[in-house]
């Protein structure tokens, strides 16, 4: 295994592009469920923010963050065009009936915001040990729909097909359908 | 912002290790070696250590659990006295004058301002109270997994070095190389293709 700080800064990029790539999933409207794999039915939105950063070369960076319920995501989509990644996106995640909403960073995979179905906090305290578990398997739930995305992604990148098929297609989404 | 809160900020790891007596003394042993002291150091700018997730200002593991289901959860707690600036520079500013007024000078060397500014600190680092702030962590040790409730860099930092002074485990944070290093099940022949790839240009 590398060194923790050299593996990270190496690789940060791969967690950028992994943004891009659900993005591009959601603008083109893509089954999440399907590419999961999943037994239950799972969507993804994007949310009220999303930040992308491009370098300029000579060790400046240009970045750019949309905010807004409504806002619409067009300077996003020229901003890739000339080269920015995704570096934070907040999305909204279903799982069936249950709704999620967060951001997540593209380099650390911190995820901030974090808001999950609500679970019944009145309890008494003989009651704790229910709650914990309940919200810890509602975390967890969510976090296994991120990683698992993550490496279905990352099987994409390296399979055979991905330069021809569909790293095109991100391509055109970029350029051609804005 | 902890575990039970309608809002989360969290950062995750892969905890490497295994205990090979008993697990649930081991981290028992591990939270009581390093739990957050009862008394206040008065001296210490910063101290971190751990406190049961019901009682993080009581730090008494045999009446509070640190065991919910198949989860270990507990608090880290770091307290950190800060000064204020503008209060070291009125002390800094009285003492002078009283330093001008004993010596009858009306000036004193920089040898002499920087004892008083180290005097100053002292006191005031003595007077002020710590200000405490909790992390919830959440450990599943059969998944080798765990949440800190918290995004902050030194945080996270006190975190991981507490957590292997304790457990003697060492906590990797999962970002995109260690997700795929450990998270993932990829054979070696497409890890070698992963540790080749360059950024992508759209």
């Amino acid at each position: 295994m590398l060194d923790i700080a050299t593996a990270y800064n190496k690789y940060l990029f791969l967690g950028n592009e992994f943004l891009t790539w659900l993005w591009f999933l959601i603008e083109t409207e893509q089954d999440i469920t399907k590419i999961l794999g999943s037994g239950e039915p799972i969507t993804l939105e994007i949310g009220n923010s999303l930040s992308l950063e491009n370098n300029l070369g000579d060790k400046s960076k240009e970045k750019i963050t949309i905010k807004g319920d409504q806002a619409g995501l067009e300077e996003g989509t020229t901003a890739l065009r000339k080269g920015a990644v995704v570096t934070d996106i907040n999305l909204l995640c279903k799982i069936g009936e249950e709704e999620y909403k967060f951001s997540i960073k593209g380099e650390s995979f911190n995820l901030t915001g974090l808001k999950t179905p609500a679970i019944d906090t009145s309890g008494s305290e003989d009651e704790i040990e229910g709650m914990v578990i309940e919200k810890t398997f509602l975390l967890l739930k969510v976090t296994g729909v991120i990683d698992t995305l993550f490496l279905k992604y990352i099987e994409r990148r390296i399979s055979e097909n991905w330069k021809n098929e569909e790293f095109q297609e991100i391509k055109r989404w970029i350029h051609v359908e804005q | 912002m902890g575990l039970i809160s309608s809002t989360h900020s969290m950062s995750r790891y892969y905890i490497e290790g295994a205990f090979e007596g008993g697990t649930m003394e081991e981290v028992r042993t591990g939270l009581i070696e390093n739990a957050m002291p009862k008394i206040e150091s008065e001296y210490e700018e910063i101290s971190a250590g751990w406190t049961p997730f019901e009682s993080p200002y009581n730090p008494d593991f045999e009446k509070f659990s640190f065991v919910f289901g198949t989860y270990f959860l507990f608090s880290l707690r770091i307290d950190k006295k800060s000064i204020p600036a503008k209060l070291v520079q009125k002390h800094m500013a009285l003492e002078i004058e009283k330093k001008k007024e004993e010596s009858g000078r009306d000036f004193i060397s920089k040898n002499e301002k920087s004892e008083i500014k180290e005097f100053v600190l002292d006191v005031l680092m003595h007077k002020i109270p710590s200000i405490p702030s909790i992390y919830d962590v959440l450990w599943s040790y059969e998944e080798k997994q765990l949440i800190i409730f918290s995004t902050q860099k030194a945080a996270n930092e006190l975190f991981e070095t507490l957590f292997l002074k304790s457990f003697n485990h060492k906590p990797i944070r999962i970002f995109p190389y260690t997700k795929v290093e450990k998270l993932g099940k990829f054979t070696d022949t497409q890890k070698d293709k992963i540790l080749n790839l360059t950024p992508l240009k759209y």
